[in-house]
């Protein structure tokens, strides 16, 4: 009976930028994807049993994008999808390919190009109902569905705008000891505070600026993750999709908890509090980090902004979070937003993560969300198992 | 049997409607709404075809060499595909070829139909191994001449029309002696 364990094997990523305009996004993708073959010590032409690239056409700009993936990842002839959806998606269908024996290695690739959209409201309004929604936004900023989404979140949980403040601070914070986060900044919580309402009571500071930045992860089967020395098994995985009427949704991300319950179930977890050891979440906009915390059972409803204040979720509290900086010190990377979170939370468990590097890190969940106004988010737990 | 099913389509369609063809100016009568994207990109060429089209401003081919499976990649690519590697050096090309497949397109883009028909097709580009080349237009010739295997070159616009798109070469012409 052959070990049908998934496991991380190899890593690639660029750095992450706010604008890439050097590079075309073929030329940005071979630099991650060769590098994570180099880590795995693999040669994608023969090596490889199938390829993965998660992309939005609409952020991209041309259709049937899927066309336009196989060369830069060596997938030419191979066995290649890709998968609309966020990275995690993308780690999602890989998984599922190598425990049912069809694979036993997969690459799973996600980018963002996203500056070369030079319309990102018009697109994002796309997104939106038709018929219903999309008229209502002819006029606001469709970020002002993240605006009322935050303000009843406040509401329900009792949170406070000075918790949400603290959160996008220590990010930014964070970020100073990542080597590829785009967007460090010495900042307090006061600052946040003082960068003005976009859509109250949402603050400029609080949003996640945008960057291009590709990333490459090579997952593998038991068996041959056995020969690797530093394996980070990926013990389970969920994703859910809430409906996309905004008003009917909840405040409390429950996309994030039904994945996380999904992945917990798969990964046997029955505490996550006392069992997940650090947490790369979506953090697109602060108080997000806050909601989705709990929505993971890694806090009480009504309790993560309070550990954001006490210090709790940074690199020396008890419960890190987003020590690599997260979207809002790395940038938002859009659909590879979740493979970063994945990306920051192997290399975490290898030991490889340099000045922000854990002690006893052994147990860490990536999670994703994919943003304004979508209801669609993914969940990894991953272990070092030694 | 599934009757949930036909009650929810009785709602949707009234009895007596169902498969009735409607035409089209009905279906302007039909409560809908229109919308334009506002979808507007800018994207970087990148390093090997930003070079290519500098070059084809100045009138010259160039590609890159792959030296392990010796293709000569024309659009250059900074890496080889099949080889999964990078590329290793520039290769000026002299801009004759032969005509390696084509096409007689009686249709113009928008679907309508022309007299002169629009020859199009795949150039074998001399200095390269076989099956290093490009798509391109055919010109100066009828679609009875045009044939695979014809030796061709490159037709230029005047160099201050150039403006580094691939649409600097006009088209490719039959080889004169
Ligand atoms: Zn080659």
């Amino acid at each position: 009976m052959s070990n049908r364990d998934v496991a991380v094997i190899g890593v690639g990523y660029t750095t992450f930028q706010a604008l890439t305009p050097d590079v075309n996004w073929k030329e940005m993708m071979f630099e991650a994807a060769s590098e994570a073959y180099e880590d795995a010590g693999l040669d994608p032409r023969k090596d490889v049993d199938s390829f993965i690239t998660c992309a939005e056409d609409f952020w991209e700009g041309f259709s049937i994008f899927d066309e336009f993936t196989p060369d830069q990842l060596g997938a030419v002839l191979r066995p290649m999808h890709t998968v609309s959806g966020d990275g995690l998606q993308g780690l999602a269908s890989a998984y599922m390919l190598i425990r049912s024996g069809l694979c036993d290695i997969v690459a799973v690739e996600a980018h963002s190009k996203i500056s070369e959209l030079l319309t990102f409201e018009g697109v994002v309004k796309l997104s939106f109902d038709p018929v219903y929604e999309a008229p209502l936004f002819e006029t606001a900023h469709p970020y002002a569905a993240a605006g009322l989404e935050m303000r009843s979140y406040l509401e329900a949980s009792g949170t406070t705008e000075e918790q949400c403040a603290a959160v996008a601070a220590q990010h930014k914070r964070n970020a100073f000891s990542n080597p590829i986060a785009g967007f460090a900044a010495r900042i307090e919580t006061d600052d946040v505070l003082d960068s003005g309402y976009l859509f109250d009571p949402l603050k400029k500071l609080e949003i996640a600026p945008r960057a291009d930045g590709s990333i490459v992860i090579v997952l593998a089967s038991g068996d041959v993750a056995r020969r690797y020395a530093k394996p980070v098994y990926l013990e389970g995985i969920g994703w859910s999709s809430d409906s996309p009427w905004i008003a009917s949704r909840g405040s409390d991300a429950p996309y994030a908890a039904r994945a996380a319950e999904q992945a917990y179930r798969k990964a046997s977890i029955a505490n996550p509090q006392k069992e997940i050891d650090f947490a790369e979440v979506d953090d697109q906009f602060a108080f997000k980090t806050l909601q989705h915390l709990e929505a993971l059972g890694l806090a009480r409803p009504g309790e993560a902004g309070h550990l954001a204040e006490e210090g709790a979720l940074g690199r020396n509290g008890h419960l890190p979070v987003n020590v690599s900086g997260g979207s809002l010190g790395c940038g938002h990377l859009m659909e590879a937003s979740g493979l970063a979170k994945a990306l920051e939370v192997t290399l975490q468990l290898r030991g490889e993560a340099g000045k922000r590097q854990l002690s006893n890190a052994r147990v860490g969940v990536a999670q994703s969300w994919r943003g304004v106004p979508h209801g669609t988010g993914a969940v990894a737990v991953f272990s070092r198992r030694d | 049997m599934a009757e949930q099913t036909k009650e929810y389509r009785a709602t949707l369609k009234p009895e007596g409607v169902r498969g009735k063809s409607i035409r089209k100016d009905e279906l302007r009568e039909v409560p809908h709404v229109t919308s334009r994207p506002n979808a507007k990109y800018a994207w970087a060429a990148g390093v090997a075809m930003s070079r290519f089209l500098d070059e084809l401003k100045e009138g010259r081919i160039v590609g890159r060499k792959c030296r392990k499976c010796a293709r000569v990649l024309v659009p250059p690519r900074m890496f080889c595909e099949r080889c999964y590697r990078q590329t290793d050096e520039w290769v000026e090309l002299p801009g004759t070829a032969v005509i390696e497949t084509f096409a007689v397109s009686y249709l113009d883009t928008d679907a309508n139909r022309i007299k002169e028909p629009i020859l199009v097709g795949v150039v074998d580009l001399d200095g390269a191994p076989p099956h290093c080349g490009f798509m391109h237009y055919f010109d100066e010739m009828s679609p009875d001449e045009i044939h695979i295997g014809m030796p061709v070159e490159a037709v230029w616009k005047p160099k201050e029309e150039r403006d580094g798109a691939i649409t600097d070469i006009r088209y490719f012409r039959p080889r004169r002696k």
